[in-house]
């Protein structure tokens, strides 16, 4: 049964929709990602679901309770509706200790003294913050001032946690660390999550399903995985990973580029201009003319662990990505490219979405 | 080749800071030569010290077989003496001053004919793709078309020697490889020598001819061609800079080699060098290092290689993620996911798998002593 | 980072430190020494005693208490209207909140001497209009509000000086990370707490730092008290420094009582900038963050017209009646008759322009200085500036604290030391010469254009010099093409910065002023003083046209850009 759900909830500021007819539910307990390039209203979602904005239409339950709903007018408050929110700014309090960031939820709340120690407690040693309970934040690390704002939200043990972008402003290395830990604090306290971000990597491997949105519109709502191996247009798959994209048009049976030079491909799609869209490691090199297409090696770079290479073809330049180990032909040379898992959009949807 | 720059045991303090001591390096006519090394290591130092912008306490520099610095000899060349280019991590662009007036202040300075001036002002501004923007301020242009204007600015008096000092860091992903690129091309076409600094290891290899590794203070840890510092790394300071690194502690046992704490033996004999009676037969003596992508993993029985468990899978898009244990202790592994996917490897956490290494660099135990802990 | 000059050139960098050391010393250092040691050397030797005597005196202990009291007052005051008026136009949907904004910065303009001279006309006991008018409609036998009490002084200073609070907490509002408040309402707390526990909080450094500003303004303020506490006998620091000083012509005994209590200003001024530099860099929380959304707005429904009445009623009370109040007498024949078409007239305006010799002067007198000044201040800053932000060179150490200390000497210090060092005894003497005026504004004004000027020279970061440098060019050379084209702006805003207040000074000027030397804001005092009213008013109102005049031409041209 779903426990938090969005019914046709839209959003407009002024003559913009920032979020058009999202329909949603999300399972308690499950961790669900929003991920988007900025602007596309994820942050807006979220923040219609905290309750910081109202709805220009539809509404919201958690938990079988309406919360929102524009028809009704009738908007609990955020303070009533017993979330837990991380930001991406931390927005932790410089003027009180960390024991004190902690324990407000539960002293606004009124709970005796007792309860608010054992139970803020709890949640700084859940963060591994117990040591630094009686320093100032603002002492701290921006990990560690992260760590203060999910204690902070798990210290009166939300149904569900807000997360806004809460690891974009830490440096790659901790955030991988702290991702991790949202992961095992939601084990331990049952939680669902609720996590915009515009980072892919990072909604994947946290998340149990993500939703991809674009200017307002919710474009595929799926497992990680099978967003990965069947995103459903072009802008979804550009978004997940890196991507090349050729334009192909139809002749007959045939395809070709549109300035000449066929293709030895087959497309399930009928449409007469279509787009090839292929993944820089999804590409193997091989004999001129023994793959789908040919082409001559016009930068070669080693990175390290890959080499990367700009291929010149007849429909356009593409990357690829090959491990070091991985022959990869030098500049200058002409090369066949095998595409590994090549994937067909119709060009009229790519340019309504491009 | 011939030298242009020589740097010879120089030492430099700020205070009781000592940045550099009996630091030598000589950077070869005509290459692109690159100064690694995380922040706060002193490479901005040196380029600064090479520049003129700040004098050496010791030691000696010369450029093009002129001495420029010299305290011992009393010899100190300021910068606008020295005939560089040089770009700055913030652009540091004239905001007063129009694109062309900035490209034609180093020529206006040399007192270039106007004509002349004109046409190598215009040819620059065209050489780093600005052409039609010259009448623009600063202000009305973009990051990178900043750094684009403080590129043809350093290139307009067409100097032998052009340092960079992490001009890349505030472009975003696209742009810096795109700038990468056009970096490599000009210093092509010019014949420039260039000494680049940066704490980016990607646009070292790159772009770099030879790079020079420095560790924290300040040393010089490796110098080479790209292949060889990423190939043949001199020790585990270079080895774990210059991408992911996974360390596994190999002990002796007679003749054989455990890894971690349990009995499974690694294969592959150590390449380096063991006189008998220097090491004691067991107890934890070496370190192997390898990347993620040079460990292969499969289904257990279906390969050779280390009995290890799954604790904890990540998907992230095109790449799987896997923190592997075996016998206590832990390593990472990548794979494509296409590959996995089609060679069925998609594990879960607490699966059992086998792991073999494609290539292992045996590192004495003692000199990962503040690069890692085992 | 790192600076630019070395050894190299070391000629020209040595001549640059050893004039801005010069001049600092000169304009600023010598005349507070003087001051010290006046104060406590006597006959040679060094005497606390004697000192710690003239303090004990009933008038200076008076004084000296009555500076306390106004400042405390005052600051008590202006911090309670300025943080409210703040969180009001920040943080809740009161109508027309940008327009209420602009107008509780407007008195920041206005000359608080002026201000108390139109109160004094409204509210004085026996003629001011608001007292007459309810003693003769309401037949009341008393007036219903004396404004010569030290009541009335706070009053006025509290309407003149709250936006010193006003100013610095609209900003740290507007500045503040509003998810700050957003996660304590997530976390379960009201609007209310949120503002209790949170807002202001967070805002507190800002709220003490202008509260300090006002403090220090207050207890060195000489206008509004000798307007409005000379007729009743209250006197502050300031004003009994200066009745000592002009009734006595100088005499040794008042000199030594005006040191003494021109020490007293400056350890107590010395105190607060140090308090306020300690609560600035402990309780600095860094609050400025994140993607910005608008803050929560506090709807405050039935509260919203009476609030909305209340503030309109207050930028009324504050600018309008006492400008109208200004004007409208500064049109009479003769103080005392009734605001009618017949009374009223431009004859006084006229005469006071084009032939009154008097007020004449007096402008051209503030014009001349105010110009002089502002021009030798922002040259002398600029080169004092570069040592201090950009060289690299031993001692400039001494620089900055000279630089700094005319924030802590309060105009009528300044004044009094001026008079010590340049009254002939050091073989030079400008005494009732203008000459006097403006070394005064010098050394009073030269903070001013350091701070705008360092300002302005910490935006030319090194690498564009440096970048000069490389490119070939010589240090000066990148001097002339770089670093002066770049710093124009700032010198610019130093310029209007010292002209525009220097028009309409009054605490330095009254203290040296002579016959034929008075400015603008001497002339309207005396004029008062002599009971010219109409006059004081006509010349007021005229300073306020051009001051405004002034601040608009300066916020059009040179814009909010150089302001920080």
């Amino acid at each position: 049964m779903s426990h938090v759900r969005l019914v046709n909830v839209t959003k407009r500021f002024g003559s913009v929709t920032a979020v058009n007819a999202l329909n949603l539910e999300i399972d308690k307990g499950e961790c669900f990602s929003m991920l988007g390039p900025s602007g596309c209203g994820k942050t807006t979602t979220l923040r219609m679901v905290a309750g910081f904005e109202d709805l220009s239409e539809g509404e919201i339950h958690v938990g079988g309770r309406l919360i929102s709903s524009r028809e009704k007018n009738w908007y609990l408050p955020p303070e009533k509706r017993d979330f837990g929110m991380v930001f991406q700014a931390f927005a932790v309090w410089p003027h009180m200790t960390v024991r004190e960031n902690v324990a407000f939820p539960l002293r606004v709340r009124g709970l005796p003294a007792a309860e608010i120690e054992s139970r803020a407690k709890d949640a700084l040693a859940s963060t591994n913050l117990l040591s630094a309970a009686d320093e100032s934040p603002a002492d701290l690390s921006g990990g560690g001032k992260q760590r203060v704002a999910l204690a902070r939200a798990l210290a009166i043990n939300p149904d569900v946690m807000l997360l806004d972008e809460p690891l974009s402003s830490l440096d790659p290395h901790l955030r991988e660390e702290m991702r991790f830990e949202i992961r095992d604090l939601q084990r331990k306290y049952g939680f669902s999550i609720i996590y915009v971000t515009h980072d892919q990597a990072e909604a994947m491997a946290l998340s149990d399903r993500i939703l991809v949105m674009k200017e307002g519109v919710v474009q595929q709502i799926d497992t990680p995985l099978a967003v990965y191996s069947n995103p459903v247009n072009r802008f979804v798959f550009s978004f997940i990973g890196l991507s090349n994209f050729l334009d192909v048009v139809r002749a007959g049976d045939r395809l070709a580029f549109p300035d000449g030079g066929e293709l030895p491909l087959t497309s399930p799609l009928r449409d007469a201009r279509l787009s090839l869209a292929s993944r820089p490691s999804e590409i193997d090199f091989c004999e001129p003319g023994k793959g789908d297409l040919n082409g001559i090696v016009s930068r070669r770079s080693f990175l390290g662990e890959i080499i990367d290479c700009r291929i010149k073809t007849g429909g356009g330049e593409l990357r690829v990505q090959k491990g070091r180990r991985a022959p990869a032909p030098d500049v200058g040379k002409s090369c066949g490219l095998k595409l590994l898992r090549p994937f067909w959009y119709a060009e009229t949807e790519a340019t309504k979405s491009g | 080749m011939e030298e242009l720059i020589q740097v010879e045991a120089v030492a430099k303090s700020y205070g009781k800071h000592q940045v550099h001591r009996d630091l030598s390096l000589s950077i070869r006519q005509g290459e692109c030569f690159t100064l690694l090394g995380p922040s706060g290591c002193g490479k901005t130092v040196l380029l600064r010290l090479i520049a003129g912008f700040e004098a050496p306490d010791a030691g000696r520099i010369s450029i093009g077989g002129r001495v420029v610095s010299d305290p011992a000899g009393g010899v100190d060349v300021s910068p606008d003496r020295r005939g560089l280019g040089m770009v700055f991590q913030d652009y540091a662009v004239w905001p007063h001053m129009t694109v062309f007036d900035n490209v034609a202040y180093p020529l206006k300075i040399a007192k270039m004919s106007r004509q002349e001036l004109t046409d190598r002002v215009m040819e620059t501004i065209a050489m780093v793709g600005m052409a039609g923007l010259e009448k623009r301020l600063p202000s009305e242009l973009s990051g990178g078309q900043q750094q684009r204007v403080a590129l043809a600015r350093a290139l307009a008096a067409r100097p032998s020697l052009l340092l960079l000092d992490e001009p890349l860091t505030n472009l975003d992903a696209n742009l810096r490889e795109e700038m990468r690129f056009e970096i490599r091309e000009l210093q092509r076409k010019l014949d420039t020598t260039v000494l680049y600094v940066t704490h980016d290891q990607e646009v070292a290899l790159a772009l770099s001819d030879r790079l020079a590794v420095m560790d924290e203070t300040g040393r010089i840890r490796q110098t080479g061609s790209p292949w060889e510092i990423f190939e043949r790394p001199a020790d585990p300071f270079v080895f774990n800079f210059m991408g992911t690194a996974n360390f596994l502690p190999v002990r002796r046992e007679g003749d054989d080699w455990l890894v971690g704490g349990g009995v499974q033996k690694i294969s592959a004999p150590p390449k380096i060098d063991l006189s008998p009676g220097s090491s004691p037969a067991s107890g934890l003596l070496y370190a192997v290092g390898f990347r993620p992508s040079d460990v292969r993993i499969a289904q257990p029985g279906a390969e050779v290689g280390l009995r290890g468990i799954v604790r904890r899978a990540s998907f992230l898009g095109a790449m799987m993620d896997y923190l592997v244990e075996v016998d206590g202790a832990t390593l990472r592994t990548a794979i494509e996911t296409h590959e996995a996917l089609s060679g069925g490897l998609m594990f879960r956490d607490g699966d059992s798998c086998v792991v073999s290494f494609l290539d292992l660099h045996w590192f004495d135990a003692e000199k990962l002593t503040g690069v890692v802990e085992l | 980072m790192s600076g630019i000059s070395r050894k190299r050139g070391f000629g020209a960098a040595q001549i640059i430190l050893f004039l801005s050391i010069a001049i600092l010393v000169v304009v600023v250092a010598v005349p507070v020494l003087l001051i010290f040691f006046n104060a406590f050397w006597v006959n040679g030797t060094f005497n606390v005693r004697d000192v710690l005597r003239i303090i004990g005196e009933p008038d200076t202990w008076q004084a000296l208490v009555n500076s306390l009291i106004i400042a405390a007052g005052t600051t008590i005051g202006s911090t309670i209207v300025g943080t409210f008026f703040a969180w009001l136009v920040t943080r809740t949907d009161l109508p027309c909140r940008r327009f209420m904004k602009g107008m509780f910065m407007v008195p920041f303009m206005l000359p608080s001497f002026i201000g108390a001279l139109a109160w004094k006309m409204l509210l004085s006991p026996r003629a001011g209009f608001i007292n007459r008018f309810f003693m003769v409609h309401f037949g009341l036998s008393g007036p219903i509000f004396n404004i010569y009490s030290y009541a009335g002084i706070m009053l006025v200073e509290v309407m003149y000086l709250f936006p010193f609070v006003f100013i610095q907490v609209c900003g740290a509002l507007e500045r503040m990370d509003p998810t700050l408040e957003e996660s304590a309402r997530i976390s379960g707390a009201g609007l209310f707490t949120i503002t209790r526990k949170i807002t202001i909080p967070l805002v507190l450094p800002s709220i003490l730092s202008g509260a300090l500003l006002i403090m220090l303004y207050s207890m060195a303020h000489f206008g509004t008290v000798a307007v409005l506490g000379i007729e009743n006998g209250i006197f502050n620091i300031p004003t009994l420094i200066y009745q000592r000083i002009h009734q006595s012509a100088g005499s040794f005994a008042s000199i030594r009582t005006g040191t003494v209590l021109a020490t007293v200003l400056v350890v107590t001024a010395a105190f607060i900038i140090w308090l306020q530099g300690k609560i600035l860099s402990k309780g600095h929380y860094q609050i400025i963050a994140g993607k910005s959304f608008r803050p929560m707005e506090l709807k405050l429904r039935a509260l919203r017209l009476p609030l909305f009445l209340f503030c309109t009623v207050w930028i009324g009370f504050t600018i309008l009646l006492p400008t109208a109040v200004i004007f409208l007498v500064g049109g009479l024949k003769t103080y005392g008759l009734a605001f009618t078409w017949e009374n009223l007239s431009l004859d006084n305006y006229k005469f006071i322009l084009f032939r009154y010799r008097v007020t004449r002067d007096a402008i051209w007198n503030s014009v001349t200085l105010g110009l002089a000044a502002a021009l030798i201040t922002m040259f002398a800053g600029v080169m004092i500036s570069w040592v201090i932000v950009k060289m690299k060179v031993r001692g400039k150490g001494i620089l900055e604290f000279l630089g700094m200390l005319p924030f802590s000497v309060p105009g009528s210090v300044i004044a009094l030391g001026v008079i010590l060092a340049w009254s002939g005894k050091y073989g030079v003497n400008l005494y009732n010469t203008v000459w006097i005026i403006l070394v005064a504004y010098i050394a009073r004004y030269m903070a001013f254009s350091l701070r705008a000027n360092s300002a302005a020279l910490e935006q030319v970061h090194d690498s564009l010099v440096e970048a000069a440098r490389v490119s070939g060019a010589t240090m000066w050379q990148a001097l002339k093409d770089i670093v002066l084209p770049l710093v124009r702006p700032g010198m610019l805003a130093a310029f209007f910065l010292i002209f525009l207040p220097a028009l309409r000074e009054l605490t330095v000027s009254i203290m040296l002023y002579a016959p034929t030397t008075r400015t603008i804001g001497v002339a309207i005092y005396t004029l008062n003083e002599d009971g010219e009213t109409v006059m004081s008013a006509a010349l007021a109102g005229i300073a306020l046209i051009i001051i405004v005049t002034g601040q608009l031409l300066v916020d059009r041209f040179i814009g909010r850009k150089n302001a920080g």
